[in-house]
This record gives structure tokens, sequence and C-alpha cells, in this order.
């Protein structure tokens, strides 16, 4: 959606246009369920923070003053309401990363050395792969996961990441090495057949 | 690292990578990084595959998606605009 289309869409929501709304909510919903699917890890949820994101929408509508586009503005109604109700699940727990600094010397220990970059885009980025990169973000541990999404999904920087995950600056760059670091490992081995088939070509 | 001789430039070089890729690193930094690069194929690598991950995140999540049909169903329901489904 594009800058003058969100001035027509601005202005027919908040004229209670509900057509202008469901065409608003049938463009914007399946990236929302998959960033609240990516952060919770659970259909129910990623369900409940959809449908509570545009509720909210609606209701902060006459506050919203265009300075993001209207779905940016809705992804970060979303990251909240999902980031919520993760706090809400877990009981409170020291961050292991403050007394755990990074170690080179132990991330380093058994990493996979595949030089996957080589491979064709079409190989990198099918149905297939995408399937397993979402896995693999599931797969990391919640405190890893949801400072990767925030920054490297959703954009959002270093700084406004430590705000919404209520971290230290250092701690959130500390966390984004670590989850880049799993990923990367992740799909060099996912890579490394393909990369062998690639080479014996 | 497999078939990878540690030596301290690794694993130091590992701490910076973030900031590295991110174009973050301070200019001293960044040229031990790519001095040690010159002579280290594994670290290289390691780097360009970082590098290519986060790429492929970021592409990936700018490609549209489909909902599953019920969640979608029950989302116009619950907004009271089911009358707009699949128009």
């Amino acid at each position: 959606m594009n800058e003058r289309q969100d001035d027509a869409t601005l202005d027919a929501l908040r004229a209670g246009d509900r057509e202008a709304f469901a065409r608003l909510v049938d463009e914007t919903s399946p990236q929302l369920y998959r960033t609240a699917m990516q952060i919770l890890a659970n259909e129910q949820d990623a369900e409940d923070v959809l449908q509570e994101t545009y509720i909210k929408a609606l209701k902060a509508l006459p506050d919203f003053e265009g300075r993001s586009s209207l779905s940016t503005w809705l992804h970060r109604i979303a990251v909240n309401e999902a980031l919520m109700l993760l706090r809400k699940r877990k009981t409170p727990m020291v961050s292991v990363e403050e007394g755990n600094p990074f170690n080179g010397e132990e991330e380093s220990e058994g990493m996979e050395i595949v030089d996957f970059c080589c491979l064709p885009e079409g190989e990198l980025m099918n149905g297939e792969s995408r399937k397993f990169m979402d896995k693999a973000i599931q797969q990391l541990p919640e405190n890893l996961r949801t400072v990767f999404i925030l920054r490297d999904l959703e954009d959002y920087s270093i700084q406004e990441t430590a705000e919404a995950l209520k971290l230290s600056e250092s701690n959130v760059k500390t966390r984004l090495l670590r989850a880049r670091l799993h990923l990367r490992q992740a799909l060099s081995g996912y890579f490394a057949e393909k990369v062998q088939k690639e080479k014996s070509k | 690292m497999n078939e990878h001789q540690h030596d301290f430039k690794c694993s130091q070089m590992l701490g910076n990578l973030s900031d590295y890729i991110d174009g973050d690193l301070q200019a001293d930094l960044c040229a031990q990084i790519e001095d040690h690069m010159k002579t280290c194929e594994n670290c290289r690598v390691v780097v360009n595959t970082l590098r290519k991950t986060v790429e492929l995140y970021e592409k990936s999540s700018e490609e549209t998606d489909e909902i599953p049909g019920e969640v979608k169903e029950r989302l116009f329901a619950k907004l009271k605009i089911e009358e707009y489904l699949n128009k």
C-alpha cells in the first residue's frame, strides 16, 4: 500500500467505511498472522493476537497521526500484543545473558562451514526453504527469537528493540548475534546437500 | 569450526560480526576483520553466509503469505465484516 492509497484508506476508515476496513484486513492479515506465529509459535495465540490487533487499531484510529504507513502501524500493534501475551505466559526470570557475555571460543564450537551463498536464487528462496526458515526461527530459544524477529524481520532499530523488550541495547546486540549465528548454522546444515549437488554438476 | 584451526583472531572476530555486516562496526575493527578474511577461508565463509542468512530472512519477510481459510473466516466474523469475505 503506498502513501496515497494510505491516505484514501485512512479517510474512508475514519468515515466508518466497512468495505475499506475489510480490504485493509484482507491485505494486511496474512503478514500480521505470520509475524504473530513467528513470535508465539502457537496457532491459537496468533489468531487471538490477529483479532485483537484490528480491534485495537479501530479504537486507536482517531489518534493515528500517519507518521508511519498503516501497515507498519498495524505491525507495531500486533508485535506489542504478541509480546504482552508472551510476558503473561511465563514467570519472570533473570536473563541468562546478563551474567553470560558472548564467548567467541564457545560459540564457534562445531560451526558448519558450507558456502551456500553460491546456490541459485531458486534453491535459496522456494516454498520448501521458506518453510525450513520459519521452522528454524521457531526452534530458536524465545529470548533470541523475539530479538531477531523485531530487528531483522520487523525492521525495528536496536534502540526500539531494546525498548519493546525492556532490555539493554548491548543485551539486544548479543542476542541478535547469537540468533543470527544459530540461524546461519541451521541454514548451513539445510543447504549442505544442495551445495554438494551444485558442485558435482 | 569444522576443519578449522582455532586461533585467537577467528573467535575474537565472531563477537563483532553482527555489527560488521550491519555496517555499524568502527573502521579499525572492520579493517582487522577484512585483513583476517584474506587469509582465512573458513571465516570468509562464515561472514558471507551470516550476511546471506540475514538477507534471506529479510526477503522472506517481504513475501506475501496465505492465511488459513478458517482463521480468516473467524477474523472477518469477529470484526463483523463477514459480508466482504472473498470479495
